[in-house]
């Protein structure tokens, strides 16, 4: 596992045709790393018909509410947090 | 309607009021069968163990960790262990991630790109959990929504929202309602609905407190 | 950036959500069912159903229900593997 728990991130703000799990709302968003769960097999490819193997690294990944949203309503410390695989995350510390 | 026990072939009765989808999947299920690359009985077990699903199951796994500290710590670090602590299926997900609500922090889960739900532990989800407005609107505007529901957060109770993206199945652990203070195991589960595990809602308060 | 039409965080809107409910009716349940079937038997995985799925045409996605697209999801990823013949379902249903 690259990253660990507290770590700065940045999600990759590639496009990306085809099946993938990296919600739209976060690409280019810097978060920070809050659980490393397991690896799992890669929904990107599996999609396709393929095995989904090697399994990848996936991460709970949390970010401030006003660093997402530009007009949110809420709580100064309101987080959203989303479950992304490595190979969609870069280094921001 | 009534389900068939029966295997001869036959025109699959409808209702009037079903939608096309309806007899397109009958006789989908009907081709698969005859093309022995599904089993019948295989479809039945599966829709007996979705009907056999529901709150009830992570009702038990709030109201015993209310109850007992240390379960409670076994259940947020491994709901899945902790829920065959009590016989329960966590069902076929990899893994579910209790988290749990406190004085200062309240989550809520979604899953704005499908419908991932922890749905072993919670029975089917709500239609409005499946919705494109719940979808929308639960990462970027989840007090409105929270205030659509009759909840209302104080402004320093960090809000946390849990889009469900991948593998993990999260179930919220609400807190313990004042005035439940002797209530036994089983009375503490009735209290603990569906939406407070969620997120959208608090459990129920015990009768006679307001 | 372009967003798949499934891909709904944030998306503008605001309706508010209904919240009314409805119990599964059979076709739903077997529809379900179906899928979990096909894939203990290797045909179709979860990340094709979502696959699947996210391939409707947007104004298809939007005003098809849950397990709607569920079926026009099995439908084309089991014609594509060819567990299904082009047209097949259509032709046993009288189309």
């Amino acid at each position: 596992m690259r990253y660990r728990r507290g770590q700065r991130v940045r999600v990759a703000a590639r496009r990306h045709e085809g099946h993938h799990r990296t919600p739209g709302y976060v690409k280019g968003k810097i978060g920070s790393v809050e659980r490393v769960h397991a690896s799992f097999t890669n929904p990107e490819t599996r999609a396709y018909g393929a095995d989904g193997l090697p399994k990848q690294p996936l991460y709970l990944v949390g970010f401030a509410q006003r660093d997402v949203w530009p007009d949110y309503r809420g709580g100064s410390g309101d987080r959203v947090y989303v479950d992304l695989f490595e190979h969609w995350l870069e280094d921001a510390e | 309607m009534s389900r068939h026990d029966h295997d001869h072939p036959h025109a699959p009765i409808t209702n009037g009021d079903e939608p096309a989808a309806a007899m397109r999947v009958r006789i989908l299920e009907e081709l698969l069968v005859e093309k022995g690359a599904i089993r019948r009985e295989d479809v039945r077990r599966g829709i007996d163990w979705l009907v056999s699903r529901s709150p009830a199951d992570g009702a038990r796994l709030v109201a015993r960790a209310w109850l007992d500290p240390e379960f409670k710590e076994r259940l947020l670090a491994d709901a899945r262990s902790a829920a065959l602590e009590l016989g329960l299926d966590a069902g076929p997900s990899p893994v579910v991630v209790a988290v749990e609500n406190t004085e200062a922090v309240h989550h809520l889960v979604v899953c704005t790109l499908c419908s991932c739900y922890p749905r072993a532990l919670l029975g089917p989800p709500p239609d409005w959990y499946k919705s494109i407005t719940y979808r929308s609107r639960a990462v970027s505007e989840p007090r409105g929504v929270l205030s659509e529901f009759g909840l209302e957060l104080e402004d320093d109770v960090e809000l946390r929202v849990l889009d469900s993206t991948a593998d993990i199945r999260y179930l919220v652990v609400p807190r313990r309602p004042a005035g439940s203070e002797t209530m036994s195991e089983e009375e503490l589960a009735t209290l603990v609905t569906r939406d407070s595990m969620i997120g959208v809602a608090d459990p129920t308060a015990p009768a006679g407190i307001v | 950036m372009e967003r798949g039409v499934h891909d709904r965080g944030g998306w503008a809107t605001q309706a508010p959500i209904d919240r009314s409910e409805h119990e599964l009716a059979d076709w739903e349940l077997l529809t379900d069912a179906l899928v979990g079937v096909l894939g203990h038997a290797g045909l179709m995985n979860v990340d094709e159903l979502r696959r699947g799925i996210e391939s409707m045409p947007p104004e298809e996605y939007e005003r098809a229900s849950y397990y709607e697209r569920w079926l026009f999801s099995i439908e084309t990823v089991l014609t594509e593997k060819g567990v299904l013949a082009a047209g097949e379902l259509d032709a046993r249903l009288g189309k």
